[in-house]
C-alpha cells in the first residue's frame, strides 16, 4: 500500500495539490507579515478570512461573477483591517485580546449570515485552472506548477512583490522602521499611526483574498467554520519565515506539502489513522517553530502601542 | 549679561525663543524661558537634570508644543507641530537616547522619511552621497554598516549626519558626551567646530560644567524651569558662578577624603567567564580585587561587560568559568542569599527595576533583607510596628524626604528613592557592596549625599567597588581604578590625593578604548627615547 505513494501520478498528484493548498496560508501570511514588521500582531486573520470566504462565495453565487466575490473579500477585509487598525492603533487596545476578538467577531458572523442568508451549503463553481501556455505541457513540472487558477498564480507573484516593496521600496523602509523603532520613524516625520492603519488594512484585504481562494477557488463550498484554523496557521507562519516573504513561503509550502501528503494517504487508504494523519502538519508547525525559535529576532516594537510622549 | 564683545552682538539672531511656558503633569519645566542663538556660535545650555534644558529644545525641536510663547527663526515666527516642521525650518536635534533603527543601514536610517527616493530605493547612489557628506565634516562612518554593528560614537555621528543630510542650520545635540570615552569626545568637539566654520549653529546641552566650558562660545543657564543666564560668554564667567547658577547655592568640588588604609583582601574576582543576555561573551578572563577600607573604581564606556560583571559578582548571573570569593568563600554561581548572608550589599544600576519594589511602600523595600530575622520576624509572622520604626530611622537617618514611610517609591524622587536602596543596603552592616552607577540621573546635591555615603562606608571599614561612567566620580571617590573594556580588565591606576591628573585622564582615556596599559607605558617610554 505503501509503495503506491511513490508512483509518479500519486507524486505530481501531491506536489500539485500542495502548490495549490498553499495558496490561503500565502495570502494570509504575507499580509500579517506587513503587519507584523510594522509592529502589530493581529491574531484575527481566521475572522476575516471567514467573513472573506463567505462575502465571495455568497456574492459569486448570487451575481454569478467570480471576480465580484474576490473584491467583495477585499472589501470586507478591508473593513475588519480598519476597525482592528482603530482599536489597536487609536484605543492602544492589547493587540493579542483584541484580535482574538475579531476572530471571535468573524467567526459568528459569518455563521450568522450563512444561517440566515443561504441556509443551506451551495456549491459554486469556482475559478478554473488557467493553463499557462507552453509551460504547461512540460511533463511532470507543467501539472504542478502551471496548470492552476489564477488566484494561485495570485500568491505566488505576492512573495517578490512582497520583498520588493519591504526591502526596496521607501514605503517598505518606513514600514520596518516603524515595527522596529516608532519613536526614531515619528522623530523624522514618518506617521505611525498612517503606516500601520495601511499595513492592517493590506492585511485585511489579502486575509479577505485568501477566504475567497478557499470558498471559491479551491473547496468551492462556504461551511460554518471552514478555515478551521488556518488563520492561526498563517499567523504562525510568519513567525517560521522570520518575518521575511520567501521564509514565509518556505513555510507555507512544508505545512501544504505535508498536509497534502496526509491527505492523499487518506484517499488511497493507507491505513494509518486519519486522526494522526491529520495531526500531522500540525505537529510538524510545533515541532519547526520550537526547532527555529531564536534563529531571527521579532520586529522590536511588535505588539507595542506607540504614543508619543507629550 | 557680563563681557560681550560688539562683534558677537552684531550677528543676527538665528533662533529666538520668547516666553517658553511648558507644563507636566506637576511640574512646571519651562517658566517663561528666553533663549537666543545666534549663526555660527556653539551656544550651551547648562542645567541640573530635570531643570528643563531638554523640555525646551524639545520644544524647539517639535517634539512638544509650548503653551506659551513665541519662537523666532531668522526673525520669523514659527509653529513647529512636529519634529518634520522643525527640520523644515532648519532645526535638528539629535536625542540622548538615539533615534535610529539597529537592523538597518546608516543610509537607510538616514533616508527615512525623505521624499527623495520617491518610491524605489537605490541605496549604493545615496551611500555615496552620504559618504561625502561625511568626509565633509568630519564624520567617518560606513554607508552600507548597519546600525547595530556600530560603536556608540559611530552611531551618534549617524544621529548628526542624518540631520546634516536634511540640510539643517541649527543641531541641537542632548548631552552628547554621555556616552563618549575621552578621546571621542574630542572627535566630537571637531566636528562641531567643522560645523560652526561652515556656519552652522550648535545647542550643547549638558549638565557638564568644564565640557561647556571647553566648547561653548556662550552659555545660558536653567534652573527648575527659569533661566538664570542667557548667552552669557563662556570666556568670561567662571565655573564656580556658572555652578552657582545652575544649583542656586555654591557647591563644594572637593569632598573631604581622608587618607586610606586598605585591609585585607575582601572581594576576590578570579578569571570570570561570562555571557550577556544575549548569549554572547561579555566577560573574557576578567580579575580583579577590592580590600577593606577602599573604594576601587571601574571605568569604561557603557556595554563594556560592567552589568555583567556587577551581576556575576551579586549572584544574579552565573559565570561559566573562574571565581568569585567574598571574604574567603566562593559566592559565584550561588543564589543572591547567600551572597547577602557573606555581607554583600549590591546597589543596581536600574533602580526601578532591580533595586526597588515601585508599588510596595518604603517600609517594604527597607525591610526586604532583613525580614527573614528578628526584629521584623517575630513568630513567623511579618511585625509591621517594628518595620514601620525601622523606616522612620532610615528615612531620619538618610534624609528621605517624604512625609511618611507608607508612600509607594515610584512617588519618589530619583534621589530620594536611591537614599532608600542605599539605607536598606548599608544598615545591613555589609563588609562589601558593588555599586554601580549611583549617581546616574541625579542632580547635583543628591549626587553630593551619595558619594558621602560612599565614603563613610569606606571610613567603616568595608570594601566598596564602584562602577560608573562618570570619570570625575571615579577619579575623586575612588583609590584606585580599573578600566573595563570589552569584558577584559585594560589596567589598574592608583588615584594619588585630589584633583585633576590630565595624565591620569589621558590614560584612562586609552585604556576605554582599548589599549592595554603595559603598551600605553611603552609608547611612552619609546616617546621619551
Amino acid at each position: 500500500m505503501i509503495s503506491e505513494l511513490f508512483s509518479v501520478t500519486v507524486l505530481i498528484g501531491i506536489l500539485a495539490s500542495g502548490i495549490r493548498l498553499a495558496t490561503p496560508y500565502l495570502y494570509a501570511s504575507i499580509g500579517e507579515t506587513f503587519g507584523q514588521r510594522s509592529g502589530v500582531l493581529n491574531l484575527g486573520v481566521e475572522g476575516q478570512m471567514l467573513l472573506g470566504a463567505f462575502a465571495a462565495f455568497f456574492v459569486a453565487l448570487t451575481t454569478g461573477n467570480l471576480w465580484f466575490g474576490v473584491l467583495a473579500a477585499m472589501i470586507v477585509g478591508a473593513l475588519m483591517g480598519l476597525l482592528m487598525a482603530f482599536v489597536t492603533v487609536n484605543l492602544h487596545a492589547q493587540q493579542g485580546i483584541s484580535g482574538i476578538g475579531f476572530y471571535l467577531f468573524g467567526l459568528g458572523m459569518s455563521d450568522l449570515l450563512f444561517q440566515k442568508l443561504m441556509g443551506t451549503v451551495e456549491t459554486v463553481k469556482g475559478f478554473p485552472p488557467l493553463k499557462i501556455p507552453f509551460l504547461s505541457n512540460i511533463p511532470g513540472v507543467g501539472e504542478i506548477f502551471f496548470n492552476q487558477n489564477i488566484l494561485v498564480y495570485g500568491a505566488y507573484l505576492l512573495v517578490p512583490a512582497a520583498w520588493f516593496v519591504l526591502n526596496k521600496t521607501t514605503l517598505g523602509l518606513k514600514i520596518r522602521s516603524v515595527g522596529e523603532n516608532p519613536d526614531a520613524a515619528d522623530s523624522l516625520g514618518v506617521s505611525v499611526a498612517r503606516v500601520r492603519y495601511f499595513t492592517i488594512i493590506l492585511g485585511g484585504v489579502l486575509s479577505g483574498i485568501a477566504g475567497a481562494s478557499l470558498s471559491i477557488a479551491l473547496l468551492n463550498v462556504f461551511q460554518q467554520n471552514m478555515t478551521s484554523g488556518l488563520g492561526f496557521i498563517a499567523v504562525a507562519l510568519v513567525y517560521f519565515g522570520g518575518w521575511r516573504p520567501w521564509g514565509v513561503l518556505g513555510g507555507a509550502l512544508l505545512f501544504s506539502m505535508v498536509n497534502s501528503l496526509q491527505l492523499w494517504i487518506q484517499v488511497l487508504g493507507i491505513p494509518i489513522p486519519s486522526d494522526i494523519a491529520v495531526m500531522m502538519p500540525y505537529v510538524l508547525t510545533i515541532l519547526v517553530l520550537v526547532a527555529t525559535v531564536s534563529r531571527v529576532r521579532a520586529p522590536t516594537a511588535l505588539t507595542r502601542p506607540f504614543e508619543r510622549e507629550d | 549679561m557680563t563681557n560681550q564683545t560688539s562683534s558677537t552682538s552684531e550677528i543676527p539672531l538665528i533662533v529666538e525663543m520668547r516666553g517658553i511656558v511648558k507644563r507636566f503633569p506637576g511640574v512646571l519645566a519651562n517658566d517663561h524661558v528666553n533663549f537666543e542663538l545666534k549663526r555660527g556660535e556653539i551656544h550651551g545650555l547648562l542645567g541640573e537634570n530635570g531643570a528643563g534644558k531638554s523640555t525646551l529644545m524639545n520644544i524647539l525641536a517639535g517634539l512638544y508644543r509650548q503653551e506659551a510663547g513665541t519662537i523666532l527663526v531668522n526673525g520669523k515666527p514659527k509653529v513647529f507641530s512636529s519634529p518634520r516642521d522643525a527640520i523644515k525650518a532648519g532645526i535638528g536635534m539629535v536625542h540622548q537616547h538615539f533615534m535610529l533603527v539597529p537592523s538597518q543601514t546608516v543610509t537607510e536610517n538616514i533616508l527615512l522619511g525623505l521624499d527623495d527616493p520617491r518610491f524605489i530605493m537605490r541605496l549604493p547612489e545615496y551611500d555615496s552621497k552620504i559618504a561625502e557628506l561625511g568626509e565633509r565634516f568630519g564624520l567617518k562612518v560606513d554607508p552600507r554598516a548597519k546600525i547595530w554593528q556600530l560603536s556608540v560614537g559611530e552611531q551618534q555621528r549617524v544621529e548628526i549626519l542624518k540631520m546634516l543630510y536634511r540640510g539643517v542650520n541649527v543641531l541641537i545635540m542632548d548631552e552628547p558626551t554621555a556616552v563618549l570615552a575621552p578621546q571621542e569626545i574630542e572627535g566630537l568637539f571637531e566636528t562641531l567646530r567643522a560645523m560652526i566654520a561652515q556656519g552652522k549653529s550648535v545647542i550643547f546641552i549638558s549638565h557638564k560644567l568644564q565640557e561647556v566650558s571647553a566648547i561653548a562660545d556662550r552659555v545660558s543657564v536653567l534652573r527648575k524651569g527659569v533661566a538664570t543666564a542667557s548667552g552669557v560668554a563662556s570666556k568670561g564667567v567662571s565655573r564656580q558662578e556658572l555652578a552657582r547658577l545652575m544649583v542656586g547655592r555654591d557647591v563644594i568640588f572637593a569632598l573631604d577624603k581622608k587618607p586610606g588604609k586598605p585591609g585585607d583582601v575582601v572581594l576576590d574576582v578570579r578569571d570570570i567567564y561570562a555571557d550577556n543576555d544575549k548569549g554572547l561573551p561579555a566577560l573574557r578572563g576578567l580579575s580583579l580585587n577590592v580590600h577593606a577600607g577602599e573604594i576601587v573604581g571601574v571605568a569604561g564606556v557603557a556595554g563594556n561587560g560592567q552589568s555583567e560583571l556587577s551581576q556575576v559578582i551579586s549572584g544574579m548571573r552565573q559565570c561559566k568559568q573562574g571565581q568569585v570569593i567574598l571574604a574567603g568563600d566562593e559566592v559565584s554561581n550561588h543564589s543572591t542569599l547567600f551572597g547577602i548572608q557573606h555581607g554583600m550589599a549590591y546597589v543596581p544600576e536600574d533602580r526601578t527595576h532591580v533595586g526597588s519594589a515601585p508599588n510596595l511602600s518604603i517600609t517594604d523595600n527597607v525591610i526586604m533583607k532583613k525580614y527573614r530575622k528578628p526584629p521584623i520576624l517575630k513568630n513567623g509572622l511579618l511585625d509591621m510596628k517594628a518595620a514601620t520604626k525601622l523606616a522612620n530611622e532610615l528615612k531620619q537617618a538618610y534624609d528621605i524626604i517624604v512625609p511618611n514611610v507608607s508612600t509607594p517609591v515610584r512617588l519618589l524622587s530619583g534621589g530620594n528613592l536611591q537614599r532608600v536602596i542605599l539605607a536598606r543596603e548599608i544598615s545591613g552592616l555589609p563588609s562589601f557592596m558593588v555599586a554601580v552607577q549611583p549617581t546616574r540621573g541625579l542632580d547635583v546635591g543628591a549626587i553630593e549625599g551619595v558619594h558621602r555615603l560612599l565614603l563613610a562606608q569606606r571610613e567603616a571599614g568595608a570594601a566598596v567597588l564602584l562602577v560608573s561612567e562618570e570619570l570625575e566620580e571615579l577619579l575623586s571617590l575612588s583609590d584606585r581604578v580599573y578600566v573595563i573594556y570589552e569584558g577584559k580588565i585594560m589596567g589598574e591606576v592608583m588615584v594619588k590625593g585630589e584633583g585633576h591628573d590630565e595624565a591620569l585622564v589621558d590614560t584612562i582615556g586609552q585604556m576605554m578604548t582599548g589599549t592595554p596599559l603595559d603598551q600605553i607605558q611603552n609608547e611612552g617610554v619609546a616617546a621619551n627615547g
